[in-house]
């Protein structure tokens, strides 16, 4: 059977990384946590669950952390690469369709998507941050998705190999829509289920975190 | 000559050294020379003379000289300023290339032990 890796980058999550790391173990043959620069034991505690942890001696962001991730699965020899948060709002079942549409061997990408079901408790918030996140990324690349800031993200391994990511934040996400499109990636959506809870939703981003990321994104389609 | 003037003219011959300088240390190509010598002795030339900037104002369609200075000090500004940000975002990525190789190298020690 071909050799599936999860990724998961983490950034002080040494509350929920444990419990992420051992669930993602059920569904993977190996799980790889870049510890992005926490500076607490984020990395100690996914290493004692069963994780190979690759640690950033220096915090780059979500975006760093992801290309860390993908980069050292192709090297572990992954023939499938999932991607999920280190908050505990994936469910490792999730993780485990991602794999196995992957595995049918007629797409190159799996986005999860937390609207196509709508199973879950997102809240309003969210949810409309999500809506704007979407229409972002529609207007700058043209392509239409779900939930662009998803991220459980699975990919085949050439296409891992083919995706360049340059943002080193929290841009990534719409940016492998960008190279999704730019490569000719057949992409699908699945549904999941995100499980929000009070410590996932404190862990969320800030509203000038996103718009931070707007204003990137668009600075960035400007100048390519 | 007033002493706006001769201030003025001190910082432009300071500029001009510093440009040589780091030319001669290898920090500068022989045509970023030539462009900053040039940028200082513009400077120098509408100092000692202001109403060359007139005649440019003139000829640009600006109606005074002093205003063709701010124009073109601001436009400076703004390239630079462009350059900087360019510049910042190419060095972050750069960290996070070293970085990863960094974290990376951790990797293929764990697969070999």
């Amino acid at each position: 059977m071909e050799k599936r890796v999860i990724v998961i980058p983490a950034y002080r999550e040494e509350q929920a990384i444990g419990d992420v790391v051992r669930a993602a173990l059920g569904v993977a043959d190996r799980v790889l946590v870049v510890d992005d620069g926490s500076g607490d034991r984020t990395g100690e505690i996914a290493a004692s669950a069963g994780a190979t942890v690759v640690r950033h001696a220096i915090n780059r962001g979500l975006g760093g952390a992801l290309s860390t991730g993908i980069e050292g699965a192709l090297r572990l020899g992954a023939d499938l690469i999932v991607t999920m948060d280190a908050d505990g709002q994936h469910r490792a079942g999730d993780a485990k369709r991602a794999f196995d549409r992957l595995a049918e061997g007629d797409v190159d990408f799996v986005i999860g998507s937390r609207m196509l079901e709508q199973k879950g408790n997102m809240p309003l918030a969210r949810r409309y941050a999500q809506r704007a996140g979407n229409a972002l990324t529609f207007l700058l690349y043209r392509k239409w998705v779900t939930d662009s800031q998803s991220g459980l993200r699975g990919m085949t391994r050439s296409a891992a190999e083919r995706i360049t990511l340059r943002s080193s934040r929290m841009e990534v996400s719409s940016e492998f829509i960008k190279e999704i499109v730019e490569k000719n990636l057949r992409l699908v959506e699945i549904p999941i289920e995100a499980v929000y809870t009070s410590y996932s939703l404190s862990k969320g981003q800030s509203f000038a975190v996103g718009i931070e990321t707007a204003l990137k994104l668009i600075w960035r389609r400007l100048l390519d | 000559m007033t002493a706006m003037q001769i201030v003025l003219i001190v910082i432009a011959v300071f500029g001009f050294a510093a440009a040589v300088s780091r030319y001669r240390r290898g920090g500068l190509s022989l045509v970023q020379l030539a462009l900053w010598s040039l940028l200082w002795l513009a400077v120098a030339g509408v100092v000692l003379r202001p109403e060359t900037a007139s005649i440019v104002a003139r000829r640009l369609g600006v109606g005074r000289g002093a205003d063709v200075v701010v124009y073109l000090a601001l436009a400076a500004v703004f390239y630079l300023l462009f350059r900087l940000l360019a510049r910042l975002e190419d060095h972050e990525r750069q960290i996070t290339r070293l970085t990863r190789e960094l974290a990376l190298k951790d990797l293929e020690s764990h697969e070999r032990s």
